[in-house]
C-alpha cells in the first residue's frame, strides 16, 4: 500500500498540450476517479503514472520513490484495459500467473497465489479454460485478478468496464469495490460515466482540457462544482448569469437570486449553477429564489419526472421532481420554480 | 443459372489443372517423344535417379530456398515489428518504398541486380543468388506479417510490460506466439519466391552453381526428354504438401482471439 503523487506533470504532443500542470496526490488505499471527456487527458495521466509515457516535465513519485525515469516494468503497477487484454493462447491460470512467474514466483508457491486470486474474483475452476471461452464479464474478472496477484503498489483502471453492458457493469462495479476494500490498494480508475465515478470513488478529479478544475470527495464535487465545466459534466445543471448587487445577483431579466456562495464585488458577472432536482414547483414555497416558466417537455421516467421549462426571456431549465403523488404536469402550463440560496452555486466559467 | 455457374468453375479447374495433369501424366509415359497411345514406365524416374546435373540443381534450388526463407522471414519480421508497433522518422516513406518491388518487373531487378553485383565485385553464384532472392522474398514478408500484426493487439504487450515484462520478453512471451501462423506463412512464401524464381535466377547463376528452373531451362534448349516432367513432378507433390500441411495446421486467418 502506497500513496501515489505527481508534480507539475505535463505533456504536449506537437503544439497540442495535453496536460498541464497536473499536481495531486492519490492517497494510500483510495479509490480516486479521474473523470472527464474525452480528449480532456485523463487517459494520459493515467498511463504517465503506469510509465507508457514520458511526461514533458513534473515528477511523479510512488509511494518515496521517483519513479519518473523507471521503465513501466519496473514500476509494480497492477493495470487493467478497456479491452481486458488477456493472453489469448494461454489459459486462464498462466494468464494469471504472468506477473508473478516475472517476480521469479514458480511451481507450487506460483499456484497457490492464482487459485487465491482467482477465488477472490469469484473463477474459482476456470483456470483451465482459455479466454474466448468466457464471457466479457468473466473476462474481465480474470483480467483483475491478474493485475492484483502480484500485489502492485498502486492499481490503475483504464475504462476497464465501459465495454461491458450495463446490468454486468453494475455488477462488476460492487465486485471491483469489494476487491478494492478488500485489498486496500491505492486505486485510480479513469472513466468518462459520472455515475460510475460518483459510485465507485473516494475521491473524483475531474479533468477539463488537460487540468484537473476539480478534486474531492463525490458530494462535495457535485454538491459545490468549482467551474461550469466541472457543474455541466457531473450531473446536469441550470445555469444563470447575472451582475451582483447589493451581495445579490440581477439576472438580466431583473429577476434578483440570493446564493450562499461567496460573490465578487457589486457590478461583476456572475453564473449561478443550480443542480434541477433543487429546484421545486411548489406554488406556495417560502424560498427567496424564484421564476416562472413554461413547460415544453415532460419526460416520464417512472419515478422522477423531468421537465424541460422556458421563462418568458427565453432561458432554458430542468426541473427533476419526484413522483410522489403520481400528478404530472402537462406541457404548456406555467409554473412557478423555487429554490434554496443554499443550493445556488457561484460557478467559474 | 446454378447449372450455368457450376459448369464456369468446372471450366476454370479444367483450364488450371489440365496443363498440369498432362505435365504428370507424360512423366509416366514410355516415349521419349510425348507419343501416344500412352504405355506406363517408371523409366524417367529411374533416369532421373543418374542425371546428376538436374539432381544437383534440384538440391541447389531447395537449399536456396531454405536458407532464403530464414534469412528474409527474421529481417521481414524485424521490419514488420518497426512498421507496426514503433514510430521514427521516415517511417511513411520506408512503408511505401518497400512495396513497389513486388511490382517491379524481375527481368528490371534481375538486370539491375547483375549490374550492381558485378560492379560492386560481389560477382555471381550461390552467395550472388541468395542475396537476390533474399531482396525480392523481404517485401512479400513484410506484407504478410504485417497483416499479421494487426491482429494482434497493441494493449496485449502493454498488459504484459505491466505484469513485469521487458519489450523484448512481451514481444517473444505474448506477440511472437499470436503471431507464429502469420510468420509461418511469410516464410512459406519467402520460400516459394525462392523456389519459382527463375529470371533473377538465370542472371545470378554461374555454369557450376545453378538452380533448378535455370537447369530446366537450359535443358529444353537442348532438346528435353521427360525426365523434365518427373523432376517437375516431384517438385509440384512437394510444394503442394507444404501448403497444404500449412493450411491444415496453421488455420490462416483464425488467429484472432474471438469476444
Amino acid at each position: 500500500m502506497t500513496n501515489v503523487k505527481v508534480k507539475s506533470v505535463a505533456k504536449t504532443y506537437g503544439p497540442i498540450p495535453v496536460l498541464t500542470d497536473i499536481s495531486t496526490e492519490f492517497q494510500e488505499g483510495s479509490f480516486t476517479s479521474l473523470l472527464g471527456p474525452s480528449g480532456s487527458g485523463k487517459t494520459t495521466l493515467l498511463r504517465i503514472i503506469a510509465g507508457f509515457i514520458k511526461p514533458d516535465e513534473g515528477v511523479v513519485m510512488i509511494g518515496n520513490s521517483d519513479v519518473t525515469n523507471v521503465p513501466v516494468w519496473g514500476r509494480n503497477i497492477g493495470m487493467m484495459f478497456q479491452s481486458y487484454a488477456l493472453f489469448p493462447h494461454m489459459t486462464i491460470a498462466q494468464n494469471v500467473a504472468f506477473g508473478l512467474e516475472r517476480r521469479g514466483i514458480k511451481g507450487e508457491a506460483a499456484r497457490k497465489e492464482v487459485d487465491r486470486a482467482l477465488e477472490m474474483v469469484r473463477l474459482s475452476g476456470f483456470g483451465d479454460r482459455l479466454p474466448k471461452q468466457l464471457s466479457g464479464g468473466q473476462q474481465q474478472r480474470v483480467a483483475l485478478a491478474r493485475a492484483i496477484v502480484i500485489k502492485p503498489s498502486v492499481l490503475l483502471l483504464d475504462e476497464p468496464l465501459s465495454a461491458l453492458d450495463r446490468r454486468l457493469r453494475q455488477e462488476m462495479q460492487v465486485e471491483l469495490l469489494r476487491i478494492q476494500r478488500e485489498s486496500g490498494l491505492t486505486t485510480i480508475f479513469v472513466t468518462h460515466d459520472q455515475e460510475e465515478a460518483l459510485t465507485l470513488s473516494d475521491k473524483v478529479a475531474i479533468l477539463d482540457r488537460g487540468r484537473i478544475v476539480q478534486i474531492g470527495d463525490p458530494e462535495t464535487v457535485y454538491e459545490k462544482p468549482l467551474t461550469r465545466f466541472a457543474a455541466e459534466f457531473l450531473g446536469d445543471s441550470n445555469f444563470l448569469s447575472g451582475k451582483v448587487e447589493n451581495g445579490a445577483v440581477r439576472l438580466s431579466n431583473g429577476t434578483v437570486v440570493r446564493s450562499d456562495s461567496a460573490l465578487p464585488g457589486n457590478g461583476a458577472d456572475v453564473t449561478l449553477a443550480i443542480r434541477p432536482e433543487k429546484m421545486s414547483l411548489v406554488t406556495a414555497d417560502t424560498q427567496p429564489n424564484k421564476l416562472s416558466a413554461r413547460i415544453t417537455t415532460v419526460i416520464y421516467a417512472g419515478p422522477v419526472l423531468s421537465y424541460i421549462l422556458e421563462t418568458p426571456d427565453g432561458l432554458p431549465l430542468k426541473l427533476f421532481a419526484q413522483n410522489r403523488d403520481g400528478r404530472v404536469l402537462r406541457e404548456g402550463e406555467t409554473v412557478s420554480l423555487s429554490w434554496s440560496p443554499e443550493h445556488t452555486i457561484a460557478v467559474a466559467n | 443459372m446454378r447449372q450455368l455457374g457450376r459448369f464456369y468453375l468446372i471450366a476454370i479447374l479444367l483450364f488450371l489443372y489440365t496443363p498440369i495433369a498432362v505435365m504428370m501424366a507424360m512423366g509416366f509415359n514410355e516415349s521419349p517423344l510425348y507419343e501416344l497411345p500412352f504405355t506406363f514406365s517408371t523409366r524417367w524416374y529411374e533416369a532421373l535417379l543418374s542425371n546428376q546435373p538436374l539432381l544437383k540443381a534440384g538440391a541447389n534450388s531447395i537449399i536456396i530456398a531454405l536458407i532464403t526463407a530464414v534469412i528474409a522471414t527474421t529481417l521481414g519480421t524485424m521490419a514488420s515489428v518497426a512498421l507496426s508497433r514503433r514510430t521514427f522518422r521516415g517511417k511513411s516513406l520506408l512503408q511505401l518504398l518497400l512495396l513497389p518491388p513486388i511490382a517491379i518487373p524481375w527481368l528490371i531487378t534481375g538486370t539491375a541486380m547483375l549490374i550492381f553485383f558485378y560492379w560492386s565485385g560481389i560477382g555471381r553464384g550461390m552467395h550472388a543468388l541468395l542475396i537476390g532472392h533474399v531482396a525480392l522474398a523481404i517485401p512479400y514478408v513484410v506484407l504478410v506479417v504485417g497483416t499479421g500484426f494487426k491482429t494482434v493487439r497493441a494493449d496485449l504487450e502493454e498488459a504484459a510490460m505491466s505484469l513485469g515484462s521487458t519489450p523484448v520478453h512481451a514481444f517473444f512471451s505474448v506477440t511472437l506466439p499470436l503471431l507464429y501462423p502469420s510468420i509461418l506463412g511469410a516464410a512459406l512464401f519467402a520460400f516459394a519466391v525462392s523456389l519459382d524464381q527463375f529470371v533473377i535466377s538465370y542472371f545470378l547463376a554461374t555454369p557450376g552453381y545453378t538452380t533448378l528452373p535455370v537447369q530446366i531451362y537450359s535443358a529444353i534448349r537442348k532438346g528435353f526428354t521427360p525426365e523434365i516432367n518427373a523432376i517437375s513432378t516431384l517438385l509440384l507433390l512437394g510444394s503442394m504438401a507444404v501448403i497444404l500441411i500449412f493450411a491444415r495446421f496453421a488455420k490462416p486467418g483464425d488467429t484472432r482471439d474471438k469476444r
